[in-house]
């Protein structure tokens, strides 16, 4: 600060404060506090936390006189539901596994649509760029944002499942898809796995929904349009005629991450859903760079 | 973090050559011209130039583009054609070098509602990497003193009214020794109290050496606390100067009051006064060429009682209307 002030009493125009390395992160946590204290935030984390709850108090009711849950074989509900009753640790999978189709990519498709055009609609943009923030560092932050939002929206998924399951089933060694036995630890180690494959499935949707963010001023326009494709592909991704393009649809691998129950893990399809995902983020994320560094701010 | 590398040379030699060339004056446009996507010219071939240490005061009914020069000024939008460099270098690609330098209120105030006043402060200021986060309470903690905000710097931003909040908006200008502070309509929504503490506001930081750019639709307002002024009416600049000149290329009128007003019009129009006008007991008129105290000697002579004879000095308004030809609350 003494430097600075010195710098500037000296009246050169070259004496500008200089940006620190370390200072440039300042954004990024006022971002987060930002945007982990909005109420709407806490409200998508609870409604996902909620979903594990209600799943795992169905599933105590319906075998409460001792059948055992989804009596249709696999078919019926969510994978690994049928296993619950044997092991709460399953309730984790079948959370994510409940969540992952349509929860978890329409928050994230909520705060990322909200990133950079709610800031637009408020008016807090300009702000920000005359700050000056920088508008490939703005972009950057709020990306790093969401995906700190993915992250976290499947772990307050995972923990309140595994909470729950703790509270309603028994714990034990677990049955993996192949059936070997798994010990406990090996188990929540691989929920663990699960869950950040399950965040890294999002940041296809997140960057898309990033770039829908810097075409409008309206945060709502932007997050209805992010929502609005993710339903359009999950329906897409149904119709049997469209198979050659559905490998490139970004939820056609999601469910993937069962895979990593069995022993040993079958990685082909895991691999290609993370590639698909690093490949949208590319992609939108470039075009939302192209299309926010160039564009007038009028809002 | 205290590494003595980190200096600010970062623009290069060039850049300061550049820098200290037209250091003289603090904003500078050639031919900067905006031409919207719909065809419509915002702005068109302005060569605005605001000297270091001025108040500058930019004038322009509504929709005259003035918002548009200072969006463009701050980078925040793309010029079809032409130049403006602040603090001597180019826009919009020097802003990293040249926005720590410049406070900014632009088009009112636009604030976090879920976030308490001092909590949208610490938030602008993290947004500027060449803020220290060490001084950051230190320093909103001033800028919220400066514009009087203490006591409310607790309560979350939706409750504040459209005073406080300009108020606010102004606190995140000042979390920096600022060298420009551009102001767009800085006292919209305050009552005569805080219009006044902003008017000694700003003239307290013209004192300290801070260039002020004002854009407001009030021009007493602009008289009383600016140097220099522009005027800009459809896009083009009509004219700018030091705020003097500019109400000396207007003419006075002249202003005899009278109880016979009907006899005074008659004389003054035999003398050559032009557009003789009567209101109550005061007869105006543009003021001929030549000597004033034969108009009146000739006034008493034809038996005019003449209570006051004199030159009414022209406002800036006058100035105003007769440039743009028009009302200036008249939407162009």
């Amino acid at each position: 600060m003494s430097q600075a002030d010195i710098q500037a009493a000296d009246g050169d125009v070259a004496a500008v404060r200089a940006p620190r390395p370390l200072w440039t992160f300042g954004l990024l946590c006022s971002e987060l506090v930002t945007t982990f204290r909005r109420w709407r935030t806490l409200a998508l984390l609870g409604v996902l936390a909620a979903v594990p709850i209600l799943v795992g108090i169905a599933v105590k009711i319906e075998t409460s006189d001792g059948s055992s849950a989804g009596r249709g074989g696999g078919g019926e509900g969510p994978a690994f539901i049928a296993q619950i009753t044997n092991n709460g640790l399953f309730l984790v999978f079948t959370a994510l596994a409940a969540t992952l189709p349509f929860f978890l990519p329409m928050s994230i498709g909520v705060v990322a649509g909200d990133a950079i055009a709610g800031e637009a609609n408020a008016g807090t943009l300009r702000y920000l760029l005359v700050a000056p923030a920088g508008r490939t560092r703005l972009l950057l932050t709020k990306y790093a944002t969401t995906m700190a939002f993915c992250l976290l929206a499947t772990l307050v998924v995972a923990g309140s499942a595994l909470i729950v399951g703790a509270l309603l089933f028994p714990l034990g060694d677990l049955t993996t898809i192949s059936g070997t036995q798994i010990s406990f630890a090996e188990g929540l180690g691989r929920a663990l796995l699960i869950a950040l494959v399950v965040a890294a499935s999002l940041t296809g949707i997140a960057a898309l929904g990033l770039f829908v963010s810097t075409l409008t001023n309206s945060g709502i326009a932007a997050m209805a349009t992010t929502v609005g494709l993710l339903i359009t592909v999950q329906i897409l991704d149904q119709i049997p005629q469209l198979h050659a393009l559905q490998p490139y649809f970004f939820s056609h691998y999601w469910l993937s991450f069962a895979d990593l129950m069995r022993d040993p893990v079958y990685w082909d399809d895991l691999v290609k859903n993370l590639g698909l995902q690093a490949l949208y983020a590319v992609v939108f994320g470039s075009a939302a760079w192209a299309r926010f560094t160039t564009k007038d701010i009028t809002a | 973090m205290d590494e003595p590398s980190a200096t600010g040379h970062q623009a290069g030699d060039t850049g300061d050559d550049d820098a200290r060339a037209s250091v003289m004056s603090v904003i500078e446009t050639r031919g900067l011209t905006k031409r919207y996507r719909g065809g419509q010219l915002a702005v068109d071939g302005l060569d605005l130039t605001v000297p270091a240490g001025s108040v500058f005061g930019f004038l322009g009914p509504n929709g005259s583009g003035k918002t548009t020069t200072i969006r463009m000024l701050m980078g925040l939008i793309e010029p079809t054609s032409g130049t403006a460099r602040v603090l001597g270098r180019p826009m919009p690609r020097s802003t990293r070098t040249v926005l720590p330098q410049v406070g900014a209120l632009i088009e009112g105030p636009a604030l976090y509602g879920f976030l308490s006043g001092r909590d949208n402060l610490l938030r602008y200021d993290a947004a500027d990497p060449t803020a220290d986060p060490r001084t950051r309470r230190t320093r909103v903690a001033a800028a919220l003193d400066r514009v009087g905000l203490t006591a409310a710097a607790g309560k979350k931003a939706r409750a504040y009214s459209l005073g406080m909040k300009q108020r606010l908006g102004l606190a995140a200008a000042l979390l920096q020794p600022r060298r420009l502070l551009v102001l767009d309509e800085p006292t919209n929504g305050l009552d005569p109290q805080g219009m006044r503490e902003i008017r000694s506001l700003v003239r307290e930081l013209a004192s300290d050496g801070t260039t002020v750019f004002l854009s407001s639709h009030l021009l007493d307002e602009i008289e009383q606390v600016c140097t220099h002024a522009a005027v800009m009416a459809q896009g083009r600049l009509v004219t700018q100067g030091a705020v003097a000149d500019l109400a000396a290329g207007a003419r006075g009128r002249l202003v005899v009051t009278t109880p016979d007003t009907g006899d005074a019009a008659r004389v003054l129009k035999e003398q050559g006064v032009a557009d003789v006008v009567i209101t109550e007991d005061r007869v105006t008129g543009e003021p001929p060429e030549g000597e004033l105290a034969d108009l009146n000697s000739a006034l008493v002579t034809a038996g005019v009682r003449v209570r006051g004879f004199g030159v009414e000095r022209a406002s800036l308004e006058d100035a105003f209307v007769a440039l743009t030809g028009e009302g200036f609350d008249v939407a162009g």
